[in-house]
């Protein structure tokens, strides 16, 4: 009897198999990522807004709307904002997920409790979280302002509506959101972590904070180095909360790109400028999350 | 000796109260909602009296319910969720197996251009992706909310993953054997793939569940409207000003299954979370 071909291992065959089955997946990934990307790069040389009857027709105008973008103060404004937000609530929810997880790694009757306080979070739509927050940050009788008042505190209470204080407010729903979230990873690498090193150093005689900074933190790098790439991502992509409690306001002050993107694109009916604003935007993530793969390799040969 | 063992315990209760303290912090905004949800509508809160009212009633849900449509809500979210979730089971498991189990022309840079849809989140792209419902005719449909994703990079990588550590003398096996490519992802890679299968599918299910800005752009009618969006709707509504405890009660119809489900599945919740970061 001879052996058939495709009882060959691997399937070594020429056969056009493999292509079928990744067509769908391929159709999709092409259809709603690369040629969107291919297509806002296109429209970005034109100006085109559907609002304004004589812009209603696309007109090449080269990089204008790039320029346009590069020398608006809104612009310089907005991403302003999106840094504070991400430099902001990034380091903060990673710190309080570390805090939570080692607050919660003990086996402690009840103790699935207070991880449930902490993560339930992370599971709620964030617009819902967003409207609980916006009785929270009412003034006078809300229960944040209510709190904060308590411990001594007589400023401003009219947090979604103050210019100095709303990118603040939009960035405490984000942190209380997510800082569950990164606990569970945390939580996770704890409890992987080799038990030999610990009694080692309690046998050198270090002390808890020594344990803590020495062997736990360092051991959980490569956690916390994948917890910052997607806190990152969400800190750029996720802006429910923003129109639920502050619709980018007071005058911009909490507006971030992706926003701003929805304002121009969905408001202004501008599809030149949003689409230059889609490229720039596409272009840090991939830049980003490029940089972030080079160095998590980087760190895995270490 | 004595004081260490006395330092040890100052410690340990320290941290407990440090623990119990942001717990109830933490848990504050639900606990919250829950109580305001059951105050009397009658009742505006006002400064020092923001928890139960009078008696405890569910007169804010059926208020709620009966403003706007959430029943319709439900079933598009429902049914959007599981439109989804369908169709990527099918296509992340074949894509998935094609790319662990066949070596072919080309297979590194499909394998990247996959990829290309995590490092570019589809959110990113809602404006030019808008175009493309509008010329396919979507526009205010559930397939507009959930067509974007019938593809996914992340399910795929993750199926390619349990697929290559399925051994290879069992896949060799299959093929002595005569199985066809079908009964091969059948009967040999598959069942023991199935735990990464539902990880996927959960926080699949969890993301589009919750998702808002996608949707808000391509539905304009309660017909394909999502509860997330509904949601917004409703707290824009005129006549809801600052009726919080029916905003309360319309929360929590939104996010009530989810916490039920991850009540009762609790376990199988977290390993999906912690399976999926990357999304």
């Amino acid at each position: 009897m001879t052996v058939k071909p495709s009882a060959v291992p691997n399937h070594k065959r020429k056969t056009l198999l493999p292509y079928l089955l990744i067509l769908p997946t391929f159709v999709f990934v092409a259809l709603f990522t690369a040629w969107p990307t291919l297509l806002a790069i296109y429209e970005s040389f034109f100006r085109q807004r559907l609002n304004i009857a004589r812009f209603r027709e696309p007109t090449f105008i080269g990089l204008q709307n790039y320029a346009t973008l590069f020398t608006d103060d809104r612009f310089h404004q907005v991403v302003n904002n999106t840094l504070i937000y991400a430099l902001g609530t990034v380091p903060v929810s990673i710190v309080l997920g570390f805090l939570f997880a080692l607050l919660v790694n003990r086996s402690l009757k009840g103790i699935g409790w207070a991880r449930l306080a902490f993560f339930h979070p992370a599971l709620l739509p964030m617009v819902s979280a967003a409207t609980v927050w916006k009785f929270f940050f009412t003034p006078d009788y809300g229960l944040f302002n209510s709190t904060i008042r308590f411990l001594g505190y007589h400023g401003a209470e009219n947090w979604t509506g103050n210019p100095s204080l709303a990118l603040l407010a939009i960035m405490l729903v984000a942190m209380w959101k997510n800082s569950g979230y990164y606990m569970l990873f945390y939580l996770a690498g704890l409890q992987n972590l080799p038990t030999d090193v610990y009694e080692a150093a309690a046998l050198d005689g270090a002390n808890g904070w020594q344990t803590l900074w020495r062997i736990t933190f360092p051991l959980l790098r490569r956690t916390t180095v994948f917890i910052s790439t997607i806190a990152f991502i969400d800190a750029f992509r996720t802006v429910d909360h923003i129109f639920v409690l502050t619709s980018g306001g007071p005058s911009r002050a909490s507006t971030v790109l992706l926003y701003y993107l929805w304002q121009l694109r969905f408001e202004n009916q501008d599809i030149g400028l949003s689409a230059a604003l889609t490229v720039l935007f596409v272009a840090v993530l991939l830049v980003f999350t490029i940089t972030n793969f080079i160095v998590s390799e980087r760190a895995e040969e270490n | 000796m004595t004081q260490k063992t006395f330092l040890n315990r100052v410690w340990y209760w320290l941290t407990i109260g440090i623990l119990l303290s942001l717990a109830i912090v933490w848990a504050m905004p639900l606990l919250w909602a829950l109580v305001a949800s059951v105050r009397p509508f009658s009742e505006p809160m006002q400064h020092g009296d923001i928890w139960f009212g009078s008696t405890v009633t569910l007169e804010n849900f059926r208020r709620a319910w009966s403003l706007a449509p959430f029943d319709k809500y439900y079933i598009n979210t429902i049914i959007v969720v599981l439109m989804i979730l369908g169709v990527q089971v099918v296509t992340v498991t074949m894509a998935g197996f094609a790319f662990a189990h066949y070596q072919f022309f080309g297979k590194k840079w499909l394998f990247i251009f996959v990829l290309l849809q995590m490092m570019i989140p589809t959110t990113a792209l809602l404006a030019p992706n808008f175009g493309t419902i509008r010329t396919l005719g979507l526009f205010d449909t559930r397939l507009a909310i959930a067509i974007p994703y019938f593809g996914s990079a992340f399910g795929t990588f993750l199926m390619r993953q349990a697929f290559l550590g399925v051994p290879r003398d069992l896949v060799d096996a299959g093929i002595i054997d005569g199985c066809s490519w079908w009964q091969l992802v059948r009967h040999i890679y598959l069942p023991p793939s199935i735990p990464s299968l539902i990880a996927f599918g959960i926080s699949s299910a969890a993301w589009h569940w919750n998702e808002f800005l996608w949707p808000l752009v391509v539905t304009n009618s309660d017909a394909s409207r999502p509860l997330t969006v509904g949601l917004v709707r409703f707290t824009q509504l005129g006549e809801i000003g600052a009726r919080w405890s029916l905003l309360a009660a319309a929360t929590l119809i939104v996010v009530a299954p989810l916490l039920l489900a991850f009540l009762i599945f609790q376990r199988r919740f977290i390993q999906s979370f912690i399976h999926s970061g990357i999304k």
